[in-house]
């Protein structure tokens, strides 16, 4: 029996738009992209050019330094474009899909070097996370532990293993327990009945951020100073278990179209980096004043028509922008429609738990920090979050790693960011804190 | 109001920078944010975010402050009919008497603390911060009802200033404001701000026979053993009269019953910290409890009962309003408690065994306020120590 970890801060944002059960086919997509920015810590280089042909699992982008961590090719097809933007920094490599041409077969690997460089030129070594630094990890690395989250606890997030997926969790779990010296842990969600031999098992109950692989690290055995861990969710675990048990490639992923701006909310399933305006193609209710998010509401990346399903996103939110809205003092507002977690809006006598229509307005002038304990409540590691955020924006190395910046990455501090008062931009600070610790100390 | 919308947009130009009056930039961005929210939407991080920001923050705190203000105008009007034996005490006549005896302290503070909000942010070139929106309010409530305006100019003035914006604004002060201004006052202007004669208005009317002005607090301190509590009019207090606030005192912070609606709004909408009144009511009930164990007659005070200590003077206006004030109290929860907890003793350890203070809860806020960024450190230093104790690598 797994051990049962409650996680009691944190919040489950009623936002509306829940994707139904229900599973499409995307056949609209022909153009597929990456985007370097979506795997961190890295400078990353084009190896193709437009108008090359490429598999599915092809290598689109290497990494500048040691030239082995892969971003591959997710279809295959005609490269569209690789667009840049200032300083010839690389925004995406596009790919024309071309759905007549089958992807090549891998060999399965023989031994630990093989192992590792299969899973680095398939590209799904850069869906790997290292802490601290929230980065691709490094392959010269040996992590203390792997940790893998097996669901997504973000606002709309739909199911993160499928059926087809599954059962090569445990062939994945095994996979990785051979690249650490230490254990293989896999967070799942309470009443889930997901069980392994591979790894250990810790069956997480509670609200967001409890899907969240830095929350469940920080539970089973957080990451000290001078230690390194490998974080990834279950569907990279399951694709690398599929790759060496029977040397296939999967690109594929389902992607929930959610928020209260979606007709129908629902599944898709489709390929790792499909074009939003095709996926989105008459599922707007209005096609005016709308935020198109790749991702969920906390981290996602804010896209135009013209954008891409971003990594590691299985999911497109769409809420409305809200600008247009001129909201005649809304500090006396007595609006039902808004929500706040600090029964300060009449909202609360209907009920916190029903769904909300939130747009993107930030309510809200910037402010220093005010209020105290507001991050504390929705923050479930054992880290004082007021004084680390304090200590990134002074610049003080030494005080960032006391106080266990070496825990946390940008994506833990989106509730604390939601709920705060002061409308501080606290992932894009810790963002900064990390490259800036990363850069001192290398 | 898409038309006012319109027309404040169409000189908004002329306030910013290059423009006519874009010395008054901050004033109008001021004005203008107060009556349209503005609609910024979030550029990084979180696409979504919680409705409440700290305009909405701070007129929380002023509306949990109103029954206080509210009946502490009536009781104004109340204790100056009892004093000139005036016998209509009809609801509104005593009500309007104190409002207009209080108002022009009201303007006063805000007048001159939100000018000089007005003029640090434009010279900063920021946007006008909310935080005197409740120090406004505050100041005034805890002032003797006779403050000439003069004095309380210059001590807001003095706070303002020196406590909040040489330290950068609301955020960043160490100190609460309006207790700062409070004991500007106290030590500046002695003789306005204790005494027999100040904390009731009783205007050009003769007073009746027997009246005493004197706070409860006040008498006692003035006494020479056990001694009962007694109205202006020499008629003893009863628990009740206590409880619900009809004595002289400073003229917002008299009555417990209306604070205690204050907390139940500030603690639904959690902007006080729970930790800390409860804190503060259990380290008040128990040095209480302690002094009445060996009350005498050298600090007369001591005699009162726990639950007299929590409702005469300032002491439960204190604990939920400014103790709670979460700018300059612990940040951290284990702080919380040790804060409130202290702030509660040594509020009734000043009160009972320093006799030239017969109210000691302003020092022991303003005292645990100095000393909150060290509980705070002390326990974030704890967290770190776990923290080192858990890494293989030292240092």
């Amino acid at each position: 029996m797994a051990e049962i970890i409650r996680i009691k801060k944190g919040l489950d944002i009623p936002l509306s738009g829940n994707p139904s059960s229900e599973v499409t086919a995307d056949k609209k997509t022909t153009t597929f992209a990456v985007c370097p920015d979506d795997f961190p810590g890295h400078v990353w280089k084009a190896v193709v050019k437009p108008g090359d042909f490429v598999y599915a699992g092809d290598p689109l982008l290497k990494d500048k330094a040691t030239q082995k961590i892969v971003i591959a090719a997710p279809v295959s097809g005609l490269i569209d474009e690789v667009r840049r933007g200032e300083r010839r920094h690389i925004e995406f490599v596009s790919i024309n899909r071309d759905p007549e041409k089958s992807i090549n077969k891998r060999q399965r690997p023989s031994n630990e070097d093989e192992l590792k460089t299969l899973i680095l030129e398939s590209g799904l070594w850069a869906m790997m996370r290292q802490r601290p630094y929230d980065i691709v990890p490094d392959p010269e690395t040996v992590p203390r532990d792997i940790f893998v989250t097996a669901f997504d606890s973000a606002p709309l997030a739909g199911e993160l293993l499928t059926d087809s997926l599954s059962q090569w969790l445990e062939k994945g779990l095994e996979t990785l327990a051979s690249l650490t010296k230490g254990k293989v842990f896999l967070g799942v969600r309470a009443g889930s009945g997901i069980t392994s031999k591979a790894a250990e098992v810790y069956e997480f109950e509670g609200p967001h951020p409890s899907g969240n692989v830095g929350t469940q690290i920080a539970a089973i055995n957080p990451v000290n100073k001078g230690e390194t861990v490998w974080a990834l969710d279950a569907v990279t675990a399951a694709k690398i278990g599929k790759l060496c048990e029977t040397g296939e490639l999967d690109y594929t992923t389902t992607v929930a179209l959610t928020g209260p701006e979606i007709k129908n909310p629902r599944m898709v399933s489709t390929f790792i980096g499909a074009s939003v305006s095709t996926l989105l193609d008459g599922e707007l209710k209005t096609q005016h004043d709308v935020r198109i998010i790749s991702g969920n509401v906390l981290t996602g990346v804010k896209v135009n028509k013209e954008g891409f399903l971003h990594f590691p996103y299985r999911q497109i939110t769409v809420i409305n922008e809200g600008a247009e809205a001129d909201e005649f003092m809304g500090w006396a507002s007595m609006s039902p429609k808004k929500f706040s977690v600090k029964r300060s809006f009449p909202a609360f006598l209907r009920g916190l738990s029903k769904p909300f229509d939130f747009d993107a307005r930030i309510k809200g002038g910037h402010r220093a920090m005010i209020l105290s304990g507001e991050y504390d409540k929705v923050f479930p590691f054992d880290i004082y979050p007021e004084y680390l955020i304090k200590a990134i924006i002074a610049g003080d190395i030494d005080r960032m790693e006391k106080l266990g910046i070496y825990e946390v990455a940008p994506e833990d501090f989106a509730l604390p960011e939601f709920v705060d008062t002061s409308k501080i931009e606290l992932q894009k600070i810790v963002r900064e804190g990390l490259d800036n610790l990363r850069k001192e100390l290398s | 109001m898409k038309g006012l919308k319109k027309k404040i947009d169409s000189v908004k130009p002329q306030f910013e920078k290059g423009g006519k009056f874009s010395k008054l930039h901050s004033v109008f961005d001021g004005f203008y944010t107060f009556l349209f929210t503005p609609n910024e939407t979030s550029r990084s991080g979180v696409h979504i975010h919680d409705s409440n920001d700290s305009k909405r923050t701070m007129i929380m705190v002023v509306i949990a402050l109103l029954p206080c203000c509210l009946f502490g105008m009536w009781n104004v009007g109340l204790q100056h009919a009892l004093a000139i034996g005036d016998t209509n005490h009809d609801l509104f006549h005593l009500f309007f008497y104190g409002f207009w005896a209080v108002l022009p302290q009201i303007l006063t503070a805000y007048i001159v603390g939100l000018g000089i909000e007005f003029i640090v942010a434009q010279i900063r070139g920021h946007e006008i911060q909310e935080g005197f929106l409740v120090s406004g309010i505050l100041i005034p409530m805890i002032c003797p009802v006779s403050t000439p305006c003069w004095m309380l100019a210059v001590a807001v003035a003095f706070a303002v200033v020196f406590a909040k914006e040489v330290f950068g604004g609301t955020g960043y002060n160490f100190l609460n404001v309006a207790l700062v201004t409070r004991a500007f006052l106290f030590f500046a202007y002695p003789s306005k701000m204790s005494g027999d004669n100040v904390f009731v208005s009783v205007g050009d009317a003769a007073a009746v026979d027997g009246f005493s002005g004197a706070t409860p607090l006040g008498q006692l301190a003035a006494s020479s053993g056990p001694a009962e509590v007694l109205g202006v009019t020499g008629n003893p207090l009863s628990y009740a009269d206590m409880f619900f606030g009809m004595y002289p005192g400073s003229w917002g912070e008299t009555s417990t019953f209306c604070i205690l609606i204050g907390l139940v709004i500030l603690l639904a909408t959690s902007i006080a910290s729970w930790r800390i009144v409860f804190s503060g009511v259990v380290g008040g009930v128990l040095m209480s409890l302690l002094a009445h164990n060996f009350a005498t007659p050298l600090y007369p005070v001591t005699y009162l009962t726990p639950i007299e200590q929590l409702s005469l003077g300032g002491f439960a206006f204190a604990i939920v309003f400014m103790a709670t004030d979460p700018v300059t109290a612990c940040r951290t929860n284990i702080g919380k408690y040790i804060y409130g907890f202290l702030i509660g003793a040594v509020a009734i350890i000043i009160r009972c065994y320093n006799t030239g203070y017969p109210e000691g809860a302003m020092l022991a806020v303003l005292l645990m306020n100095c000393f909150a960024p060290l509980i705070d450190y002390c326990v974030v230093n704890a967290n770190i120590n776990r923290r080192l104790k858990r890494a293989a690598v030292k240092n």
